[in-house]
């Protein structure tokens, strides 16, 4: 139920009410208009993640890579390093 | 980047389950409150890769297996009725009442139509002007958002022929009242990464204080959920008990303000009874008085009555995380999901529809 599927925003309705604008999502080839009302300041070209037709958040480009980030850090401290693993153990923002 | 298939590499699935393995020192219990990320685990066999140190227990994030049975004859009930246009997830059309599912309905000649989004049933209601169109508002935070957004569009439109049943639910009481069970064995959480990507995870933080387990908010994939489990169980090991956050690409510690501000114009908190679980305090959301006349439970004359789910299902105990499918004498007999007796074999990310699906399949 709590499906997201991530799209990428390809064109934007103007509507004077932010609680009315859609825009049209790119997934994967398949083009669905999407309610756009929980997304700040949308542009053409963001990817969201979008749950039953709403835009749930914008998906941060930065923070893609980080499952494998966290592996590379991982594994490089190993096992034997267990709690000393500076600047990964406080992933709270 | 296309933000799925790159999550499914196997090659750092392995990796992570590697270092998983060296990690685990203790014997832990870890809760994926998420009936998608259930899914997902049972999927891609997840829990078969971990070491038996490490158990994995289904939570109730299932929004139409915690549906109450009683609900769900309501909606058969006016789904039934002349000139009324029933709309509803697809999932929730073969959860068997007390007397028939809404399948049963259609079959029998009712107007029963699945829609992707509560948005579709506005439509069909601003092009039904005259008939009654009722949509079945279940879901987590996840799904809020856009029950909400579909009122404010049918209150902007001036439709009168729309209203919900509403049965929206919320996760951190349901932590709660897992963790207040007696018999709770859950050391730890992985929290619903597109519940947390609506709210944030602020509410998470005095949970896991006043209970001593740790909670991550994790994503969908695989590789997300074995970064998940990673990072509970590092916690657990170093005993800690911490919210801390995988899913970074989707979630905030805040949340999103615009979403959140368009589900609580709508919605405010009541307490719904779970199926399977029981009545929670402050578990859900029922729409505000100004919103009132969008309630199908006040517009439409329905019978509430107690019901008794079949004695043999032992869903609840399967919600509550207590027991495994397998564990039911009537998992894969008497109940299938062509012929379920009990909701988390209907829903496609009930624990029982995903062990029937994947496990006894590759058992086979």
């Amino acid at each position: 139920m709590c499906l997201g599927v991530p799209g990428r925003i390809e064109e934007i309705s103007e509507n004077d009410d932010p609680l009315f604008v859609t825009g049209k999502v790119n997934f994967g080839g398949v083009l669905r208009e999407v309610i756009l009302a929980g997304i700040k300041d949308a542009k053409i070209g963001d990817w969201v993640i979008v749950h039953a037709g709403f835009a749930l958040n914008k998906l941060k480009e930065d923070e893609a890579s980080e499952v494998f980030e966290y592996l590379r850090q991982m594994s490089e401290f190993g096992q034997d390093e267990l709690g000393d693993s500076e600047g990964i153990s406080d992933r709270s923002e | 980047m296309k933000y799925v298939s790159e999550y499914r590499d196997k090659e750092s699935a392995l990796k992570y389950t590697g270092l998983i393995r060296k990690l685990v020192k203790g014997e832990w219990s870890i809760m994926e409150v998420c009936g998608g990320q259930t899914h997902s685990i049972v999927k891609y066999g997840i829990d078969q890769l971990l070491p038996d140190s490490v158990t994995l227990i289904h939570g109730p994030g299932c929004p139409v297996c915690v549906t109450p049975i009683e609900l769900i004859d309501q909606a058969a009930e006016i789904a039934g009725l002349a000139n009324v246009i029933f709309c509803s997830f697809g999932d929730m059309l073969r959860v068997p009442g007390s007397f028939t599912d809404l399948l049963g309905v259609k079959a029998s000649g009712g107007d029963v139509r699945m829609v992707y989004s509560p948005v579709d049933a506005v439509r069909i209601a601003a092009a039904n002007p005259d008939k009654e169109i009722v949509f079945f508002a279940v879901g987590f935070e996840t799904t809020a958002p856009v029950t909400a957004s579909a009122v404010l569009q049918a209150e902007h439109l001036g439709l009168s022929n729309f209203s919900l049943l509403v049965s929206h639910v919320l996760v951190p009481p349901a932590i709660k009242a897992v963790l207040s069970g007696e018999d709770c064995a859950v050391q730890g959480f992985l929290a619903a990464g597109h519940v947390c990507s609506v709210m944030g995870y602020t509410e998470y933080e005095p949970i896991a204080e006043k209970y001593g387990v740790p909670i991550v908010v994790t994503g969908f994939e695989p590789l997300d959920i074995l970064e998940g489990i990673h990072m509970c169980l590092k916690q657990l090991e170093e005993g800690r008990a911490d919210v801390e956050n995988q899913y970074l690409r989707a979630v905030s510690r805040d949340g999103n303000r615009a979403a959140i501000e368009i589900m609580r114009s709508v919605f405010q908190i009541t307490d719904r009874k779970w199926r399977g679980i029981g009545e929670i305090p402050d578990s859900g959301f029922s729409l505000r008085e100004r919103f009132a006349g969008f309630d199908a439970g006040k517009r439409f004359e329905v019978s509430s009555h107690e019901v008794d789910e079949p004695e043999i299902c032992i869903s609840g105990e399967v919600l509550r995380g207590n027991k495994k499918p397998f564990e039911c004498a009537a998992f894969g007999k008497e109940c299938t999901p062509e012929r379920p007796l009990g909701a988390p074999m209907v829903s496609s990310e009930g624990a029982c529809a995903a062990y029937y699906r994947y496990r006894l399949a590759r058992e086979r």
